[in-house]
C-alpha cells in the first residue's frame, strides 16, 4: 500500500482488493474485535454496525488524508481520535433519530466505534501517508471487508440460535434453536472456528500455488 | 450500612457478573494480544485498573459538573475521549518522574490503554446505567479494572499451559485463544443471577 512505484491503476485495484481478503481486518488482522463479537447475535444489527463503521472510516480517512501534511507526529493520534469521535457522534445522533430501536440494541457499541482499532489503524497506515483517492478506496475496501465479515459471523449465529435469517424463518419447525449461540460463548467459539477455516483455506491456496510454481 | 451493602454489591457485580471482558466484549484486543505471559498480563491489568478508575471518576465529574448543567451532552464522546487520552498522558508523565521503576514495568502498556475499549466502554456504561452517585461510580470503575485483571490473568495462565498442548494446526494461535475465551465465559455465566 505504501509503495507508490507501480502504475496508478494497479495500486487502486490492489488497495480495493486488500480489504476483502488479503488484509481483511477481522479475519486476517484481528482488528476491531469488540463490535465483531458484541453485535453479531443477529444480521440486522451487524449490518447496521458495518455500515456505521464504513461511514466513519470513509469520513475520517478523507479528513486525515486532507490534513496529512499538517500533522505533528506527537499529536497525530490525538487528532485522529478527535476526528473519529466527531463522526461517530454524527452517526450516533443519526441512529437515535431515524432508527431508535436499532440504536437501543447497539447501545454503547456505537460510541465505541471511536476506539475501534480498524479506523485508527487505517488513518495511521494509509490515510496519513496517501492522497485522498487512495484513502477513499482503502476506506471502502476495508469497510466492506469488515461489514462482510460481520454479516458472515452474524448469519451463522442467527441461523443456529433462532433458525431464522434477517428475522425470516428458513429452517423447519423441528429445528431446536441453540440458545448458546446468542450468548457470548457462541460469539467467541464461532469466530474461533471461522478463523481456523480461514487458516485452512490460506494453507490450501498456498500449497496449490507452490505446486503450480514447481511445475 | 445500606450504602456499604450497595457498594459491595456493585463491586461484586461488575467484577464477576457483568465482567467487561466476558459479558460485554470490552478490552478484547489486549486480552488476546498481551495475555501470552502471566507477568505481562498482570502488569497490563494493573495499568488498566489504575487508568480506568481515574477515567471513570473524571468523566463522571465532567458529565455532572459541566456537560449536563450546560446542556452539552452532544459533545460527550469527544470530551470523554479527550479526558481519557489526557489521563493516560498524565499518568505516564507522573510515573516517569516519581516512580521510574513502576514506569519501566508497565510504561509500555500505557499508550496502548488510550484505545482500550474497556475504558471508554465503562465510562459509557456508567452513563447508560444512570449512576448518579460519585462513590458508586468510583467503585464501579475500580471493580471494572479488577474484573479485567482477573480475566486477563486467568487467560494468560491458561495460554502458558496451552503452549505445551498439541493443538491442531489450523487452530493454533488466535482461534484456540478465542475458543478458550468462549469456554471461560461459560464458566463465568455461572455467576449470573447471583445478584438481582
Amino acid at each position: 500500500m505504501e509503495t507508490n512505484t507501480q502504475n496508478p491503476p494497479s495500486i487502486y485495484k490492489q488497495t480495493l482488493l486488500a480489504g476483502l481478503w488479503r488484509e481483511n481486518p477481522t479475519f486476517r488482522l484481528l482488528l476491531g474485535m469488540c463490535p465483531t463479537l458484541a453485535v453479531t447475535a443477529a444480521v440486522k444489527p451487524a449490518l447496521t454496525m458495518g455500515l456505521a463503521v464504513v461511514f466513519v472510516l470513509l469520513c475520517s480517512n478523507i479528513v486525515v488524508s486532507m490534513m496529512r501534511n499538517l500533522l505533528k507526529p506527537h499529536l497525530r493520534i490525538l487528532m485522529f481520535t478527535l476526528t473519529i469521535a466527531t463522526f461517530v457522534t454524527i452517526v450516533d445522533l443519526f441512529l437515535k433519530a431515524y432508527l431508535p430501536k436499532m440504536s437501543e440494541t447497539l447501545g454503547p457499541y456505537v460510541p465505541l466505534i471511536i476506539v475501534n482499532c480498524i479506523i485508527i489503524g487505517r488513518a495511521e497506515a494509509c490515510a496519513s501517508k496517501n492522497p485522498i483517492l487512495i484513502s477513499i478506496i482503502d476506506a471502502l475496501s476495508m469497510g466492506a471487508g469488515f461489514t462482510i465479515s460481520l454479516c458472515v459471523l452474524a448469519s451463522i449465529r442467527e441461523i443456529l440460535s433462532t433458525g431464522a435469517i434477517w428475522e425470516i424463518n428458513i429452517l423447519p419447525k423441528t429445528f431446536v434453536p441453540w440458545a448458546a449461540m446468542r450468548m457470548p460463548v457462541g460469539a467467541f467459539i464461532t469466530l474461533g472456528l471461522l478463523l481456523a477455516l480461514v487458516n485452512v483455506i490460506t494453507a490450501k491456496s498456498k500449497s496449490l500455488q507452490t505446486q503450480k510454481n514447481s511445475k | 450500612m445500606d450504602t456499604l451493602t450497595t457498594l459491595l454489591l456493585t463491586f461484586i457485580s461488575i467484577v464477576l457478573i457483568n465482567n467487561l471482558v466476558f459479558t460485554k466484549f470490552l478490552g478484547i484486543c489486549p486480552y488476546l494480544g498481551v495475555s501470552g505471559r502471566i507477568d505481562m498480563a498482570f502488569g497490563m491489568g494493573l495499568a488498566v485498573t489504575f487508568v480506568v478508575t481515574l477515567a471513570g471518576t473524571l468523566t463522571f465529574l465532567l458529565d455532572h459538573l459541566i456537560l449536563i448543567p450546560m446542556n452539552l451532552e452532544v459533545t460527550r464522546y469527544v470530551c470523554y475521549i479527550l479526558v481519557i487520552a489526557g489521563a493516560v498522558q498524565l499518568v505516564e508523565m507522573y510515573l516517569k518522574k516519581f516512580f521510574p521503576a513502576l514506569y519501566d514495568s508497565f510504561g509500555i502498556f500505557l499508550p496502548l490503554i488510550t484505545t482500550n475499549c474497556a475504558i471508554l466502554g465503562l465510562c459509557l456504561f456508567i452513563n447508560l446505567w444512570g449512576i448518579d452517585n460519585l462513590l458508586e461510580a468510583v467503585v464501579l470503575s475500580f471493580g471494572a479494572g479488577i474484573g479485567f485483571t482477573i480475566a486477563i490473568c486467568i487467560m494468560a495462565g491458561i495460554r502458558e499451559n496451552l503452549d505445551l498442548a498439541d493443538v491442531p494446526k489450523p487452530l493454533k494461535g488466535a482461534p484456540i485463544t478465542l475458543i478458550t475465551a468462549g469456554l471461560l465465559t461459560l464458566a463465568f455465566m455461572g455467576f449470573a443471577g447471583m445478584i438481582r
